[in-house]
């Protein structure tokens, strides 16, 4: 993708046959395909979630306790009666916030910092990738229990600190992306007819380096709703009354000696989830044609 | 080569010192104190703990104080268990730690290197799908759930293997050790296969077959070495990966480690402990990862290369 450097009448019917053979290519493959129709769903099933939930958030019936898998509760209840399916929804609401809102602030903040830093160079340059490298070395996950635990578990602190940790790997991917472009000729034109860097780096850079920012982003997401579960787990992470999948599994986890369906539900949610994002990541990885955006 | 570890350790030193001073100022800025307890403690004695753990100092003389303990590698006392310091505490719960860290990471290396290999000596086959299904199935199955799941089968239906403790009863290492390790094997598979996938497609490999290398010897004498350099430079991460993951497994397991310890601390506020442990895990996840990037560049020429003509 950074071959071509079109003259500028035809850039947009070029742009736009580079995303046309991309899908093309996506189009081939059925895992990728499968794993965002099954994004698809689980994004407008907690979107709806709300309206469409068989219970209430709230509703419990101590009478019943934890029953298994009915008519009545497609997924059973837990110990306090409260049906699990309902539960799963809302978890999945906060897993796939977390997911997407702390990707957006590592996706803020990596590609900022990555296109100054690889479109500004030199001295600049330097510093900035220097202190990417020195984070880079931090334990981030001992990092992070330890921030929950001196400012007290909250949802927003959970957010920026996971968004914190993985801008990284997003700046050191733009800053490539941005040194390769900034030699071609378009840049070059740009720079003469006097645009300013800023509007350089948001109309001309950041588009074309668009297919590795989308791949690892989509690589983004799995990672960090494995922290938030990770977290959660722990204790650390998402508060009841509010709910996650991962703190869910640990519930799970406790009762499921007795009551099996408690843990394996959650988890089927979260591992589906996951796997669907990396399927996907994987296929756009291919179809865009994006080398080793992690590795 | 000197040089380069030279500069290497000069850039992990740093590192350190911003892990020592940030944790120790998040700790101390912490809202409520340890002693803040639900019985009243009176004056004198609330005064005397004080002084004993240096709480009475002004803060950046607590600071350098406590650099300077650090400096002769004391850790000093733990708030909650008092008589233990928190050098005694890590030093009874690192070797459970890194038993389990190393058991886990021959695991993750022996399947995942092999499965990675195998899968690539046929790509886009049916010998590449499976192995590859199968480790994307363990990256995508975090150990909390996977332990769990691994304890309800093997522990509670079958009853073939323990479900909790280390080293009381036979086999109780078994099940925690492919817990921890099974999503590093799943990783490292992915990273041998595209390794070698990257070496075997070089000249020099066709060179070695045309002449008329047997293939195996192809695999084992010219392609690995090039090939597992992904996996070397993933060892450091893993390292830090490995113990950070301990916290889950040791807790699902109930293993007196590391991991465990510090949840706890976290849980009881124990902040000499939380600093500690976390001065103490920070320094051997920094350690590890210039190891690995030392042996990855001790394999791979290009990169020294590299490191000599540019960013020194």
């Amino acid at each position: 993708m950074n071959t071509i450097s079109p003259p500028a009448f035809d850039a947009i019917e070029q742009g736009s046959s580079l995303w046309h053979d991309a899908w093309l290519r996506l189009r081939k493959n059925k895992l990728a395909l499968l794993g965002g129709a099954v994004l698809l769903f689980m994004i407008v099933i907690a979107l709806l979630t709300p309206w469409i939930a068989p219970y209430s958030y709230e509703a419990q019936n101590l009478d019943l306790g934890a029953s298994p898998p009915s008519a009545a509760h497609w997924l059973g209840t837990d110990i306090f009666g409260r049906d699990l399916l309902t539960q799963v929804m809302y978890g999945g609401r906060i897993s796939l916030a977390v997911g997407f809102i702390a990707t957006a602030v590592a996706l803020l903040i990596g590609v900022t910092w990555g296109a100054i830093a690889g479109y500004v160079g030199g001295r600049v340059d330097a510093i900035m990738m220097r202190l990417v490298d020195i984070l880079y070395a931090l334990p981030f996950m001992i990092f992070i229990v330890l921030l929950m635990v001196v400012f007290g578990r909250n949802i927003l602190l959970l957010f920026l600190a996971i968004g914190a940790v993985e801008w990284l790997t997003m700046a050191r991917i733009m800053r490539s992306q941005v040194q390769s472009l900034r030699q071609q000729e378009f840049v070059e034109a740009a720079v003469s007819v006097g645009l300013s860097p800023a509007t350089i780096i948001r109309k001309h850079i950041v588009p074309n380096a668009l297919g590795p920012i989308i791949v690892y982003t989509t690589l983004t997401i799995p990672s960090v709703m494995l922290l938030e579960a990770f977290l959660s787990f722990l204790g650390l992470g998402i508060q009841p009354p509010a709910t996650s999948w991962g703190l869910l599994i640990s519930y799970g986890a406790e009762t499921m000696e007795e009551y099996p369906w408690l843990l394996i539900f959650p988890g089927c949610a979260l591992t589906l989830t996951l796997f669907s994002l990396n399927f996907l990541g994987d296929g756009l990885r291919d179809a865009l044609d994006v080398r080793g955006s992690k590795d | 080569m000197l040089r380069f570890l030279l500069v290497r350790i000069l850039q992990a030193l740093p590192v350190i010192f911003v892990v020592i001073t940030a944790t120790f100022f998040l700790v101390r800025s912490a809202p409520g104190g340890p002693f803040d307890q639900e019985k009243v403690v009176i004056p004198e004695v609330r005064a005397a703990l004080e002084a004993q753990y240096r709480l009475d100092l002004p803060l950046h003389e607590q600071y350098f104080a406590y650099l300077g303990d650090l400096a002769q590698g004391d850790l000093g006392p733990s708030f909650k268990y008092p008589g233990r310091s928190v050098n005694e505490i890590l030093f009874a719960g690192l070797p459970v730690t890194a038993e389990l860290g190393l058991y886990a990471l021959m695991i993750a290396l022996v399947i995942g290197v092999a499965a990675g290999v195998f899968a690539s000596l046929k790509p886009n086959t049916a010998q590449d799908y499976i192995p590859m299904s199968l480790a994307m199935i363990g990256i995508c199955m975090p150990s909390f759930l996977l332990g769990p799941l691994l304890v309800l089968i093997f522990g509670i239906w079958l009853d073939w293997l323990p479900i909790t403790g280390w080293g009381d009863i036979p086999g109780d290492k078994i099940l925690p050790a492919i817990t921890l390790g099974s999503a590093y094997a799943a990783y490292i598979a992915r990273l041998s296969r595209a390794g070698m996938l990257e070496i075997l497609s070089q000249d020099y490999i066709r060179t070695a077959r045309a002449k008329g290398l047997p293939e195996w010897r192809v695999v084992t004498q010219h392609a690995l070495r090039g090939g597992l350099i992904p996996v070397i430079a993933f060892l450091g991460p893993a390292f830090a990966g490995l113990l950070a993951g301990s916290f889950v497994v040791e807790t699902i397991f109930q293993i007196p480690g590391l991991g465990r310890f510090y949840v706890q601390a976290a849980f009881n506020r124990d902040y000499t402990m939380i600093l500690g442990t976390t001065v103490f895990l920070s320094t051997l996840i920094v350690f590890f990862n210039l190891v690995s990037d030392v042996v990855a560049a001790w394999l791979n020429p290009r990169l020294r290369q590299q490191f000599k003509g540019g960013s020194a």
